[in-house]
């Protein structure tokens, strides 16, 4: 009796692994912190209503989830900035053709402690903050205290993002590396002399700033006007200079699930996802570039 | 017959074992030297120990690969932790032994064992929402992410390695060593400090030993607690980055066979050495001490 019980058990294991290989119904998506609540919300709802397919979203930041690309470990990237010259020259030693799908769009928000009386900042001046050249909020019309700067590590997304578009330069050694959003926005709560960017779906909740957050509002630069990220019209009409698109990185245009998953994404119920989790939909200018990459 | 076969073959098991270990050991210090060798070779070995900076990805491509402010950062957080965690564990592990009551007992032990077993990421995060603020606004900071904050975060992960260590240490030392003490005329605080911590010494340091490879090898909590900040720290209130926390953070994005990932393997190479000295320095410590005796 026993010895049929067991001869049954490992038939059975072996036929799960061969069904297993045999429907490919697994999406495995990794990469940036800022996408994984947002892509998380995605999976969800589409899971929901195909409950064949198994979809399970990583953080890491936006260079584990190229490297994964790479290694053809995953099934999409959450990349939350564009892929580099380097990335693309190792993906196509591997034989790996990345394909770009923008998702939604993310408004970079600049945070501070409500105690802080700095309520704008130029594009520049957050640059000379975060290179460390302006040291003291006194010189941006502040209290007189020193800066604490908050930032992401090397392998986020955000990081490159804001070192690229913002810093234009090395960031200030002084600039703590936190290992996420989340720790950005804790670690801004509690210091009155903090500036942090995180992405903007961890400082609003439901159109409001999160308690304990001060958004900053960004001007392209002096003397053109201050914009907030909370008013999403801001960032449809490209007005915030910190918008930008966040991906989902495929190896080839993708195919099958994957092609379906990602059309969910992009119809109108999965762009109000990304609003409902404190994002924004994807504008005309990106819809084209997808038509385009998805060969539609 | 029969016995005397098993019992060969059981030793033989317990040598392949032991040899197990050690070619364990031999291979990771070979991977590390491997992987290590093309940064070293390229690099050159002096700029990581006399670059100021350790920028691998720089923004206009002028890479820099210093490592000092992290060994010091390091250093800063392990003997940091080791201040705070040795003196609170001796004297737990001296009450655990030497005072406490059974009932008492039977909840301190089981209590420690659970505080072992809290996952570093637990305690990387109180590091940040609880002991963070707390340093802060005893010390009058903005912030409290810092070497203390790591200090802190460390010290309680090798606080059951030194307090069970350091209590089996005292238990081991014979009755016989108190009952004459106390039969002299010393008080219980006299025969605890004149004569059964010294007698248990040697296990006392080896537990301390313990303790500190622990911390100086752990990573989430003192990634979490420091700020990682890469810069050259100025005091135990500035944000430090850790060797293991550079590690942890930068080898997860980094190109592989590349001049960065040859660079930590550099990081590791040096930290396994440090840890190696470490646990040299107590082996040799040890056996003068036992020798003496």
């Amino acid at each position: 009796m026993k010895k049929v019980s067991l001869v049954l058990l490992v038939a059975l294991f072996f036929s799960m692994l061969l069904s297993g290989g045999v429907e490919a119904n697994v999406i495995e998506i990794r990469g940036s912190d800022t996408q994984v609540n947002l892509v998380g919300n995605f999976a969800e709802a589409y899971m929901d209503k195909n409950p064949e397919v198994m979809i399970s979203v990583t953080g890491g930041g936006s260079g584990t989830g190229i490297s994964g690309l790479i290694n053809s470990s995953i099934d999409l990237a959450n990349v939350s900035r564009l892929i580099s010259e380097d990335e693309l020259d190792q993906a196509h030693d591997r034989g790996v053709e990345p394909s770009r799908v923008i998702i939604a769009l993310d408004a970079l928000s600049v945070i501070t402690h409500p105690d802080n009386p700095v309520e704008e900042l130029t594009l520049a001046e957050i640059g000379d903050i975060f290179r460390g050249d302006i040291t003291n909020w006194a010189d941006v019309g502040g209290k007189n205290q020193e800066i604490n700067l908050y930032g992401r590590q090397s392998n986020s997304g955000t990081y490159v993002y804001f070192r690229e578009n913002v810093v234009k330069a090395d960031f200030s050694d002084d600039k703590m590396r936190m290992n996420g959003n989340a720790q950005i926005v804790e670690g801004v709560k509690s210091d009155s002399s903090a500036i942090g960017y995180v992405g903007v779906g961890y400082t609003v909740t439901e159109g409001e700033v999160v308690e304990g957050l001060n958004l900053i509002s960004v001007a392209l630069e002096e003397g053109k006007p201050f914009v907030t990220p909370l008013d999403p019209d801001n960032v449809a009409a490209g007005l915030y200079p910190l918008a930008r698109p966040l991906h989902h990185y495929s190896d080839g245009t993708p195919q099958g699930v994957l092609a379906e998953y990602i059309d969910f994404v992009l119809s109108e119920e999965g762009q109000q996802i990304a609003v409902d989790s404190g994002f924004y939909p994807i504008t005309e200018e990106f819809e084209e570039i997808n038509r385009e990459n998805l060969g539609q | 017959m029969n016995y005397k076969l098993r019992d060969n073959l059981i030793e033989k098991f317990f040598l392949l074992n032991g040899i197990i270990v050690i070619l364990i050991l031999l291979g990771i210090f070979l991977i590390l030297l491997t992987n290590s060798w093309p940064a070293i070779r390229s690099i050159g070995i002096s700029e990581f120990f006399t670059s100021a900076r350790w920028n691998p990805t720089a923004y206009g491509g002028d890479n820099e690969y210093g490592i000092l402010a992290k060994i010091i950062s390091t250093l800063m957080v392990t003997f940091g932790s080791m201040i705070i965690a040795v003196p609170l564990g001796v004297a737990a592990a001296a009450y655990l032994s030497e005072v406490a009551s059974i009932r008492v007992r039977s909840i301190l032990k089981p209590a420690l064992e659970i505080l072992a077993s809290i996952p570093s990421v637990v305690i990387g995060f109180l590091g940040i929402v609880v002991f963070g603020p707390l340093i802060a606004q005893t010390f009058n900071l903005p912030h409290g992410l810092n070497a203390i904050n790591g200090s802190i975060a460390l010290a309680i992960m090798a606080l059951p390695t030194i307090i069970s260590l350091s209590e089996d240490a005292l238990s081991s030392v014979p009755e016989e060593y108190r009952k004459a003490s106390l039969g002299l005329g010393a008080n219980r605080w006299q025969t605890l400090t004149r004569v059964t911590i010294p007698a248990s010494l040697s296990g006392i340091f080896a537990a301390v030993m313990l303790g500190m490879g622990r911390a100086i090898g752990e990573t989430m909590a003192v990634l979490m607690a420091t700020g990682n900040a890469p810069r050259m720290p100025s005091s135990f209130f500035s944000s430090v980055q850790t060797m293991t926390a550079t590690i942890a953070i930068e080898l997860g994005e980094v190109p592989y066979y590349t001049e960065h990932y040859h660079a930590l393997f550099v990081i590791g190479l040096v930290l396994f050495i440090m840890t190696f000295l470490v646990n040299l320095a107590s082996d040799i410590i040890l056996h003068r001490y036992r020798r003496e005796e």
